[in-house]
């Protein structure tokens, strides 16, 4: 029944948003895993962010994409707890938590062959400006170092909705996805290969910045 | 005989003779394909099935009813402006502004369709082009004032304000439009631009050598303006008896003015796109690059020859 809910909010409300009112500019689409297990690790700049990704990924496989999201967050309220757990597909994860391994259901989620989206800014933070990844994904890597984890820079979302914004702008976004890295056996080069894939992404645009 | 609603039959008529025209290029194009497969056939193939799409959703817009017509023009407005301002360099603090100027879009159409050229003729040059500076101001923010409102004006007029001109041309009175109406106005115009942007690159690539801008945009030739514009010129003495009020003569004239108008409208969309460092407008339309890319010539087009036939035709003065 959710599933069937989840599609329909696709259908009806998330792409026919992203195709008329946004407007979406897609290159390296070829690059997007077709199965997982698989670890999407993208810039974070607004909510429609994870919808955007999800929306890239034919409708069959939209129950098998998940989402890593701020349980302090997304289950403040029991509604959006709903909505986010079950038409969204979150994952979620406790930040600064106690348990032993923070990233079991993540790990879970890959031997469940699911496609996980992370956010390795941690937060969405000042939209369109990058942060630094949080080596969150680097552990994850190391669990499972046969998981591709596929680098994807998005631009634009951040104008059209940005953090604290209730009313939608319309822009076109950019979504540049690239060829998968994976596991070289250590966390901080692991780390650099992947900043340096997002900066080449993002200098396959040609972005203003935006003050 | 008249359609229900008052579309010409010649605008049919025309229509087909559009598809007639596609059908031979598909044609030539598979030829060109199997002859010399490569990238550049391909692309050639990829350009004429996105033209096939365009053609047909043009078709089934204009052929529907006014208000249709109407809303589709105003929606590839909007698509145009949304490109124009994901390029540019805005301000956070403009955010909501933006969404006013987005919904000038909407009132200037609704003019168009009321067809009432005064409102139609101030709102976007004089009452938007106050309204923006004056709510930039209340912003509070003057870091980067003057380059906000100078490229949101010139946004505005560029796409919005040029574009609406095929509203308006639609909207022509029944006793001043000619035999097609203003259906047929309009079909004349955009055929006959895009023609001529078809007729410019097919002579160019094939005789062109003397470059015309070559910092602006490096593929535009004196060979091939000059052949976009004969042809389009003899395509207007044919299409304008048919289409609009205009005789030959005048008709010949008006695609003349629209190959010219078109090309200066092409290039001053690249000169735009150079500045900011793309190639494409956005990638909406396999071959073609964005919306912007494709509507470029029509952004000079439009208002010229709205502006001739309401000067000209519409008074009566020819």
């Amino acid at each position: 029944m959710t599933r069937v809910l989840q599609v329909l909010f696709f259908v009806l409300v998330v792409r026919p948003v992203l195709l008329v009112i946004l407007g979406m500019n897609v290159r390296g689409r070829e690059h997007l895993p077709e199965k997982g297990p698989a670890i999407i690790a993208a810039n974070h700049n607004s909510h429609l962010d994870t919808l955007t990704l999800m929306a890239l990924f034919p409708l069959k496989d939209l129950h098998r994409l998940r989402p890593a999201a701020a349980a302090d967050y997304f289950l403040s309220n029991k509604w959006l707890a709903w909505f986010a757990t079950n038409i969204i597909g979150i994952i979620p994860l406790t930040r600064g938590g106690v348990r032993k391994n923070p990233l079991a259901d993540l790990e879970a989620a890959l031997d469940r062959d699911e496609i996980l989206i992370l956010f390795p800014e941690g937060s969405r933070g000042e939209p369109e400006q990058r942060a630094e990844f949080k080596r969150g994904v680097a552990y994850l890597a190391k669990a499972r170092p046969q998981v591709p984890v596929y680098p994807v820079f998005m631009h634009g979302l951040g104008k059209a909705l940005p953090r604290g914004s209730l009313v939608l702008v319309p822009f076109n976004c950019d979504v540049i996805a690239g060829a998968a890295i994976r596991w070289t056996g250590d966390t901080g080069p692991f780390m650099e290969e992947l900043e340096i894939n997002m900066n080449a992404l993002a200098a396959q645009g040609q972005f203003q910045p935006w003050e | 005989m008249e359609t229900p609603d008052g579309l010409s039959d010649r605008v049919l008529w025309a229509i087909g003779a559009i598809y007639a025209l596609l059908i031979a290029a598909s044609i030539v194009t598979a030829i060109l394909r199997q002859r010399s497969p490569g990238e550049g056939t391909n692309e050639l193939s990829r350009r004429v099935t996105s033209w096939w799409f365009m053609i047909t959703i043009f078709t089934i817009a204009i052929v529907t009813n006014r208000i249709v017509s109407t809303v589709f023009l105003g929606f590839m407005t909007f698509l145009a402006f949304k490109e124009y301002i994901s390029l540019i360099q805005t301000r956070r603090v403009d955010r909501l502004i933006l969404l006013f100027a987005y919904l000038a879009i909407p009132v200037q159409f609704t003019f168009a369709h009321m067809n009432s050229y005064g409102l139609f003729l101030v709102f976007i040059p004089v009452w938007m082009f106050l309204f923006f500076p004056m709510a930039m101001t209340l912003t509070g923010k003057t870091e980067g004032f003057l380059r906000a409102v100078g490229t949101l004006s010139w946004g505005l007029m560029i796409t919005v304000f040029a574009l609406s001109h095929t509203a308006m041309l639609l909207a022509a009175d029944d006793a001043v439009a000619g035999p097609a109406g203003g259906a047929g106005l309009l079909l004349f115009l955009v055929a006959l631009t895009q023609f001529n942007d078809v007729a410019q690159f097919t002579w160019g690539k094939l005789f062109g050598r003397h470059k015309i801008v070559p910092k602006v945009s490096p593929k535009k030739t004196w060979e091939g303006f000059l052949g976009g514009l004969g042809s389009t010129i003899i395509l207007a003495a044919i299409a304008g008896p048919f289409l609009t009020p205009l005789p030959f003569y005048y008709a010949a004239l008006a695609g003349g003015m629209i190959a010219i108008a078109g090309f200066l409208g092409d290039i001053t969309i690249s000169a735009f796109k150079r500045d900011l460092g793309v190639k494409d407008s956005g990638g909406l339309i396999p071959g073609h690059g964005g919306i912007l890319d494709r509507v470029d010539s029509l952004t000079y087009a439009a208002p010229v020859f709205y502006h001739a036939m309401h000067f000209f035709a519409f008074s009566g003065r020819i």
